[in-house]
């Protein structure tokens, strides 16, 4: 046990040495976090829209007022110069000047008011059919509101009302959502890296062999370099932990002891996958490789916080249940912000207790006493 | 410059022999713009509904069928109190519920208004928004019909109304595909030009063999030309296969615009990015720091470059630092190009910027290479 402590220690002093590796394992998350919670949002506002007035009369001007007040919507100034429209929109689309067009056609107004009917086009750069969708539905939405106000609908008799009520979020804040899935991301990903880098270094600088003749048991030599990664992932969870209730406002309903439990459960996960990574490769890169290049975007993607899991193609919602992430994700979400207890995520705690298990189980196995 | 086809041979070898590095190289990247893109899909469907009747009654049976009918809404259940319905949200196995109170169609005849509760799983914002966008829009239907039912015709007057005409340009079936593989495949020639470059001068630094090739009369230049020119040849080679072979064959990709123009941008970006892990690994001594400096910088790259996110909807600051991000311009660039068809003068701007990034970092790395060796 001695001996144990004492390698464990040597391990913490060449982490500490590395300066630079340290940003990554403390960098790498802080500027995640500051990302998340400030800057990036699946919401879609401020878009550029173009609005080509044909008919500038008095109703077209209101609505085209109406549009501009939307937080949606930036209106881009644009000079209606020729007679097709649908060229000068193209042109507009091109140059990425705007993400939607409005197209108000002549008498607008009168018709509206003397026909009771009026056209209104509305023309989407659907390259991104998932921002071109909802812009569509915003605009669409604005100019009902509008029609609404016109008409003084809304004084008439058997009016439905609704009272809408936003649970768990109702500033809804992209953080709320984002943040569950940063501590998913980043508590696997950096385990699995650094364990998997460390270990293999040994091995191409030779001072594995060296470590293996020495009387210590060598399963112990490769644990103690986990030791390190395994308290600075914690520390990690904890000053995400921080961040994110003090600075981002997060709410932490649930209970934080079962939080450090079910995160420990992932860590020890991405641990037994460094090393295993380190056991089947030879070169630094290529454990680099595999545990960037290889597991960056999936963990990412697969998780299910960045794009929705249901809906994928079958295939890839089957292969997301191997992803550690992916139950961690919803075991986080389910603690801070729903307040929930053990009794309901039991399901999601065994698999990830089964896949550190299984993981620990495999790389022991595959330990090679021998380098070859 | 005698000693660079001798040095690009070295190199190659170099790379020939390390077959499973290799074949990383090449196989990660294919595989996952095979696979990763029908995983990014962020259209907001399978919109999960609960829906709590406690009226019974015609119109709220009315009004569900409508609900059901719309298309938009998964139904796992019609429950009897708000209770159970709150459990499908814990759940998540619903993301609305839609409340229909008690004596619901009574109360609109008798006291001509009525209220429905909408209670919304708002931990992702978006979902909520457009489903209850979606689902008012419904419901101002219905109640358009509850008036037509109820108030004779002779006194409904005629009112103006705005029909909406709706035309989707580039992508008229709204194939998300188009527009997610041209951006992970930059992403994953990024990714691989930064890791490859930064990883393979400081293994030189940190084996020492960097300190034989210091004392043999090769130029410096040589050496950094040496052993960036073969990266930026398997760039191209891994951006050909995607773009030529994957985005066309599994994903159906064919770009409208000019394929020249987005070869001549690579070109550029490439010098760009094999630049930054010149820079990286004139910064680090080892390869795990070179690693943890290029993880850094590649995240950062990844969440600011608009691939997943709309940069519109960022704060200015964070819109800076998303334009001084050379893989912003060049997913825009591939986007404009091979959905949208732009030629070069709607993109002299991006050519000029990232010309300019180019010069920069690479006269930064070369000095700042000279300085340390």
């Amino acid at each position: 046990m001695n001996q144990f402590l004492t390698f464990v220690r040597k391990e913490f002093f060449h982490v500490f040495r590395d300066k630079k590796s340290l940003l990554m394992l403390f960098g790498v998350p802080i500027a995640q976090i500051l990302l998340f919670g400030f800057a990036l949002t699946n919401e879609i506002k401020n878009s550029s829209i173009a609005i080509f007035d044909f008919s500038n009369d008095e109703i077209s001007r209101q609505l085209v007022q109406k549009v501009s007040e939307s937080s949606y919507f930036d209106v881009t100034s644009l000079t209606i110069s020729s007679k097709t429209p649908e060229m000068d929109i193209e042109k507009v689309f091109q140059k990425q000047a705007a993400k939607i067009a409005i197209v108000i056609p002549r008498n607008f107004g009168q018709e509206l008011m003397h026909q009771n009917k009026g056209q209104v086009q509305l023309i989407a750069d659907a390259s991104d059919p998932n921002t071109a969708n909802t812009l569509v539905l915003y605009a669409s939405n604005i100019i009902m509101d509008y029609q609404k106000e016109l008409t003084g609908v809304s004084q008439f008799p058997y009016q439905i009302t609704t009272e809408m009520r936003m649970l768990y979020n109702p500033e809804l804040k992209g953080a709320t959502n984002f943040v569950p899935g940063v501590m998913a991301l980043v508590l696997s990903l950096i385990c699995v890296l650094m364990t998997s880098v460390s270990i293999v270094r040994e091995k191409e600088n030779g001072t594995m062999e060296i470590l293996l003749v020495s009387p210590f048991n060598p399963l112990m030599v490769v644990i103690s370099k986990a030791v390190p990664y395994f308290l600075l992932s914690l520390v990690n969870l904890t000053m995400i932990l921080i961040l994110s209730v003090f600075l981002l406002d997060m709410p932490m309903n649930g209970s934080i002891f079962l939080l450090y439990f079910e995160s420990t459960l992932l860590i020890l996960t991405a641990l037994a996958m460094g090393l295993l990574i380190s056991n089947v490769t030879g070169s630094q890169q290529l454990a680099m490789m595999i545990s960037l290049m290889g597991m960056l975007l999936p963990t990412l993607l697969f998780a299910g916080f960045m794009f929705p899991l249901e809906n994928m193609p079958q295939p890839l919602q089957i292969f997301s249940n191997i992803v550690p992430a992916k139950w961690y994700y919803i075991i986080v979400k389910n603690i801070m912000i729903k307040g929930l207890g053990i009794s309901a995520i039991w399901k999601e705690t065994l698999i990830l207790a089964g896949m550190a298990v299984f993981f620990m189980t495999l790389s022991i196995k595959k330990f090679n006493v021998r380098l070859s | 410059m005698k000693a660079l086809p001798f040095l690009l041979r070295k190199e190659f070898k170099q790379i020939f022999r390390d077959l499973n590095m290799l074949r990383m190289i090449i196989v990660i990247p294919i595989v996952q713009l095979v696979i990763l893109p029908l995983a990014a899909d962020y259209e907001i469907k399978n919109i999960s509904l609960a829906i709590v009747d406690s009226d019974h009654s015609e119109y709220s049976r009315k009004l569900i069928e409508k609900v059901t009918a719309s298309g938009y809404f998964i139904i796992p259940a019609a429950e009897e109190s708000y209770t159970q319905a709150f459990e499908y949200i814990e759940n998540d196995k619903a993301d609305l519920i839609l409340e229909i109170p008690a004596n619901f169609e009574r109360d609109l005849v008798k006291e001509q208004k009525e209220t429905l509760f909408l209670a919304l799983n708002a931990i992702n914002g978006v979902k909520a928004n457009v489903g209850g966008s979606y689902l008012g829009q419904i419901i101002a239907d219905f109640n358009q019909e509850v008036r037509q039912d109820l108030i004779p015709a002779t006194k409904i007057p005629q009112l103006p109304q705005i029909e909406i005409t709706t035309m989707n340009r580039f992508n008229p079936n709204m194939n998300y595909n188009f527009f997610m593989v041209p951006g992970i495949l930059v992403f994953l020639v990024t990714m691989i030009g930064t890791y490859i470059s930064s990883l393979n001068i400081v293994k030189e630094k940190e084996v020492g063999t960097i300190e034989q090739i210091n004392v043999t009369p090769i130029k410096k230049s040589e050496f950094i030309l040496g052993k960036l020119i073969p990266f930026w040849i398997i760039g191209v080679v891994i951006f050909s296969i995607g773009l030529l072979l994957i985005a066309r064959l599994v994903y159906g990709v064919v770009p409208v615009g000019n394929i020249g123009i987005l070869y001549a941008y690579l070109f550029i970006y490439l010098i760009v990015i094999l630049g930054i892990g010149l820079l990286i690994s004139t910064y680090s001594n080892t390869q795990q720091q070179a690693m943890s400096l290029a993880f850094f910088f590649v995240m950062i790259f990844l969440l600011m470059s608009g691939l997943f996110t709309s940069i519109d909807a960022m704060p200015t600051w964070a819109k800076v630092i998303a334009y001084l991000n050379p893989v912003t311009y060049f997913i825009e660039v591939m986007r404009l190009v091979v959905m949208k068809g732009s030629g070069f003068a709607d993109l002299k701007l991006h050519f000029i910027v990232m010309t300019v990034f180019a010069l920069v970092i690479n006269t930064w790395a070369i000095m700042n290479y000279r300085k340390t060796s």
